[in-house]
């Protein structure tokens, strides 16, 4: 695990929790991990963000996203891109994990695991429909740059597997 | 502009991944299978990401307004940096992974060591990219193995594709003057350096894939002078149309 916690104004939370990656729509961008900063300067609050992948194509839209949820709540704000330190999917709260589970995408496993199963076939991934580890990779890359796509060999569904980035 | 080496340097790394981003899209909607065609985009969209923190760099660097787009679009030929390899078309599945391939050991190789650059922006964007560039030498690693030791039929394209683009490999080591001056100061990456572990480590994926590790004497170069094969004037009609004809547009 990262120590790396990002920092957030109290009173921001409940704004920017309302914020959502527009891919995922049931995980706040506070559960993913990505606003590093957000602080209250005179009248002006300043954001921080990382992206997931560098070609991530949420990012912009998650800026302007974060823009009109603070102008809305009567701040003026200012969206700040940054890339150290790296995002790592270890920064996806343990609600952002049940959050993406709920929504039929398995989360990240830890890195060890993650080869396992993405180079060796190995079947750790839980299915987010019937609970089964009985599963099948089917290609590294998915519908997201961030996922890759399985199949679940006992009822037969096709999910999304999150993977893990360290 | 006050640092043009730091300039042509940025470029120099970030016009191999645009080029070969852009040959990669080609195959959106047109790969041989759904996963590829998905995974191809997907490596794609990765670079271009990454071409867009090196060209926001490059622009604060050359301090005249120029935006990541305006760099992206607007060069004539000889300005793009960019290695032969990654300009080479999409002949068949097995060249595109090839120069995937072969482009993707050299990427992480280089990354590893740009992570160390002083330049604090660079280092940064070596971090976040090496991370994704482990998939994409996954990938290509994958299809290397699977076609050569494939049928008859996917092992004979695979050594042909093999064959066709080594010739363009030794040119990834290439010193370059912009090169030297940057390794000079602590920020670029001695790429001649990482020849013998490339080659080591090429050849072990060959081997174990049933293929031949073509033994060649005579290499092609010109791409980090601005040289580039007939290939790359396509590429920049289909990348430069829409900016050279409706000039400032966005979408």
């Amino acid at each position: 695990m990262t120590t790396t916690q990002p920092i957030i104004h109290e009173e921001l939370i409940t704004i920017l929790e309302k914020v959502s990656d527009p891919e995922i729509p049931v995980l706040s961008i506070l559960d993913m991990g990505v606003v590093r900063s957000a602080v209250i300067e005179g009248d002006e609050v300043k954001v921080e963000i990382t992206p997931t992948y560098s070609g991530c194509p949420a990012m912009d839209i998650i800026g302007d996203d974060i823009k009109a949820a603070l102008k809305t709540a009567g701040y003026k704000a200012s969206v700040d891109l940054i890339l150290h330190p790296a995002w790592t999917t270890d920064w996806i709260t343990p609600r952002g994990r049940k959050a993406l589970e709920d929504y039929g995408i398995a989360a990240p496993l830890d890195a060890e695991a993650d080869k396992s199963v993405l180079l060796e076939g190995k079947k750790l991934v839980k299915c987010p429909q019937c609970g089964s580890t009985n599963t099948k990779m089917i290609s590294q890359f998915g519908s997201t740059a961030c996922k890759a796509q399985f199949k679940c060999n006992d009822c037969e569904e096709p999910f999304d597997y999150f993977k893990c980035l360290k | 502009m006050k640092n043009q080496d730091l300039y042509n340097y940025i470029l120099e790394i970030a016009d191999n991944s645009l080029i070969l981003g852009q040959q990669l899209g080609e195959l959106t909607g047109h790969g041989p299978s759904l996963e590829t065609d998905i995974a191809c985009t997907n490596i794609s969209l990765d670079l271009f990401g990454q071409v867009r923190s090196y060209f926001q760099y490059a622009g604060k660097v050359a301090e005249d307004g120029r935006s990541e787009d305006d760099i992206a679009m607007l060069r004539k030929e000889r300005d793009y940096k960019n290695v032969l390899l990654v300009e080479q078309p999409n002949t068949n599945f097995a060249y595109t992974i090839a120069r995937q391939f072969l482009f993707d050991v050299f990427h992480l190789l280089f990354l590893t060591e740009l992570e160390k650059s002083k330049d604090l922006t660079l280092s940064a964007i070596a971090k976040k990219s090496i991370k994704e560039v482990r998939y994409h030498t996954r990938f290509s690693t994958d299809w290397v193995k699977r076609l050569g030791d494939g049928t008859e039929e996917s092992q004979a394209k695979m050594q042909e594709a093999i064959n066709d683009l080594w010739t363009y490999t030794n040119e990834l080591f290439q010193v370059t003057s912009t090169c030297k001056n940057m390794v000079d100061q602590g920020i670029g990456v001695d790429v001649s350096k990482l020849k013998e572990t490339y080659y080591q480590k090429i050849g072990e994926v060959l081997t174990e894939s049933k293929l031949q590790v073509p033994d060649l004497k005579y290499f092609q170069k010109g791409g980090k002078e601005g040289i580039h094969t007939e290939h790359m004037g396509y590429i920049l009609a289909e990348l430069q149309y829409m900016q050279r004809a409706y000039p400032n547009m966005e979408w």
